[in-house]
């Protein structure tokens, strides 16, 4: 009986173990470690932080649906990984600290065949003074990553719309919280929810929106932003971005460095390598991402850290980390199986990969301040890894460490994203978009690096109704409700 | 002559000025039930070729 442990229970950790357990059958144990108890739709989060849904709509528990799957779930926290065992085994072990399961704070070694490490992000709020501390989210201004942020920014944003009502005109500031932050199309989906949402209200008129960015140019999304084929044009992304912030009167800052963060004002550096200021009475400011810090030991107890993950905490996978310029930057350096290579029986998934350079141009200001947004791994190219990643495992426990490993390069796959721009079954809008693939290829497509054919975006109502309709069938995928299986990622 | 609602933005600011704006027939459009019905077929089955591409 091989045992296979999946840490983190997100997008890419519950799909990896969700198909494992079904690949595998009762004849091997597929383990799941992860801190909450609860799984949540993260994407339907800016609903929560506007209002439009409660906490309880976009989370369900864990513990009844890996019973159901005959998964074993261990409710807490990673903290390292023994790829070679210890002095005391020879078997590959992690080390967990419980966060739940009336064991909060008891630690317990589960040795592992296979070990797929799915832990996302660390939201590292930290990074920017006054932000926050570490990963915990500082008291000026909220953000809506998890589904608890979420609801704090709900009832922050209430306030805000209470004063409006009053007659006192607000300020609201919206963007990353820092110059290498990912995750631009969830500031961008929540700016357009609040501006949905105060328009609706008949408040308009009583606020200020304002866009804040790392990126060099709006609609970058740290894809280097994309080219899409329209009304017999191709165009650039940022044409389409810049139109919708004008349309809606959203006022736009690109290419800022946010580094300090004070009650109701930001400072931040421009890529030209002037200092400004923005004041404001509500901010949702995405933090910078790093991985969760898990450390690493070789047999003889000794720090292996930097052997199995990217100084950024990130795990390392097969692609090709050697540093390079840009014009030399190519499609094939980006990972296929995301084994690790130094321990085969590593793997990682999602966010938890160390991804071989940015997507975007890198960026500098004059001062050496590096302002350049880093690579989104958003959910379907996620979900798609964990999958493609659990198959290999389920080979190689099935048929032996010769067995093929399955392939999910960002370079040759596409990702469908939804980006809401306002809820409403009947006065909605979201732009729905395709890019392929996400990672340009510039030997294959040369010109935009993309497929144009396949590289699309419109916005409207069919957008939000495809983005409401895809908040159930995710969540009823991930409950593993009946046919959960042909749901696609 | 009263400005146009879906033109007032550009008078706002220098970006604003030079940017692409819908005028009031596209945004009409955007919430056109019928057209947008029409518009989720054809978007989904765009999605779904995509992803058929990316497993
Ligand atoms: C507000 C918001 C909106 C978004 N909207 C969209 C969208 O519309 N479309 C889209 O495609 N993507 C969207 N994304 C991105 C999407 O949520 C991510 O791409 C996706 O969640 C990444 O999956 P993951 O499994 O790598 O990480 P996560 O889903 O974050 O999962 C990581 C898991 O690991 C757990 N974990 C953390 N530390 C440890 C540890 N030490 N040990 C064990 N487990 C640990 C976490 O608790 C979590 O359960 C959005 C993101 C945000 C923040």
């Amino acid at each position: 009986m091989a045992r296979l442990v999946v840490l983190g229970g997100g997008v890419a950790g519950h799909t990896a173990a969700t198909f494992a357990a079904d690949w595998l059958g009762k004849e091997h144990e597929v383990v799941v470690v992860t801190p909450n108890s609860k799984w949540n739709w993260i994407p339907s989060n800016i609903w929560v932080g506007v209002g439009g849904m409660t906490k309880e709509d976009v989370t369900f528990d864990l513990a009844p649906v890996y019973e159901k799957a005959g998964i074993t779930y261990k409710q807490a926290k990673a903290v390292s990984i023994n790829p070679e065992g210890n002095g005391s085994t020879d078997k590959s072990f992690v080390t967990i600290e419980f966060t739940g399961q009336g064991k909060a704070g008891q630690s317990e070694e589960i040795t592992f065949d296979y070990l797929i490490n799915a832990t996302g992000p660390k939201l590292n709020f930290g990074a920017t003074p006054g932000l926050g501390e570490g990963s915990n989210l500082g008291e000026f201004t909220v953000s809506v990553c998890t589904a608890d942020h979420a609801d704090h920014a709900a009832h922050e944003l209430k306030k805000v719309m209470d004063k409006m009502r009053k007659g006192e005109r607000q300020k609201i500031l919206v963007g990353t919280g820092h110059g290498m932050c990912t995750c631009q199309g969830a500031a961008f989906e929540y700016i357009f929810n609040i501006e949905h949402e105060i328009r609706k209200a008949g408040l308009r008129d009583m606020a200020d929106i304002q866009w804040i960015s790392n990126e060099s140019f709006m609609g970058d999304f740290g894809m280097g932003g994309l080219h899409m084929k329209v009304g017999g044009y191709v165009v650039s992304s940022r044409i389409f971005t810049e139109s919708l912030f004008a349309e809606r009167g959203v006022n736009y800052i690109t290419g800022a460095h946010v580094n300090k963060v004070e009650k109701g004002k930001v400072t931040y550096e421009l890529l030209d390598g002037s200092i400004g200021e923005e004041t404001f009475d509500f901010s949702m400011l995405i933090p910078p991402f790093a991985g969760v810090g898990l450390k690493a030991y070789n047999k003889a107890g000794e720090d292996i850290t930097d052997t199995v993950f990217a100084p950024n905490g990130f795990m390392k996978v097969d692609a090709n980390y050697t540093p390079k310029p840009y014009e030399e930057w190519k499609a094939s350096d980006w990972p296929r199986t995301y084994q690790n290579p130094t321990y085969k029986n590593l793997f990682a998934a999602g966010i938890a990969f160390a991804p071989p350079h940015i997507i975007s141009k890198p960026m500098k200001s004059p001062n050496g301040t590096m302002i350049n947004p880093t690579p989104p791994r958003t959910g379907m190219p996620s979900g798609i890894m964990g999958k493609a990643v659990a198959h290999s495992v389920c080979d190689l426990i099935k048929h032996g460490p010769s067995a093929h490993l399955h392939e999910a390069s960002m370079a040759e796959m596409g990702a469908a994203c939804v980006a809401s721009a306002g809820k409403g079954w009947l006065d909605g809008q979201a732009a729905a978009m395709t890019v392929y693939p996400v990672v340009p290829d510039f030997d294959k497509y040369p010109g935009t690096g993309r497929d144009t054919d396949y590289t699309f975006g419109e916005i409207g109502l069919a957008g939000h109704w495809i983005k409401h309709i895809l908040h159930y069938l995710f969540i009823y995928k991930a409950k593993l409700k009946p046919f959960w299986k042909v749901i696609p990622e | 002559m009263a400005v146009k609602e879906e033109e007032f933005n550009f008078a706002k600011n220098d970006k604003f000025n030079t940017a692409m704006i819908p005028g009031k027939f596209a945004r009409a459009m955007r919430t056109c039930k019928i057209w947008q019905f029409i518009r989720f077929v054809i978007i989904n089955i765009k999605m779904i070729i995509v992803v058929g591409k990316s497993h």
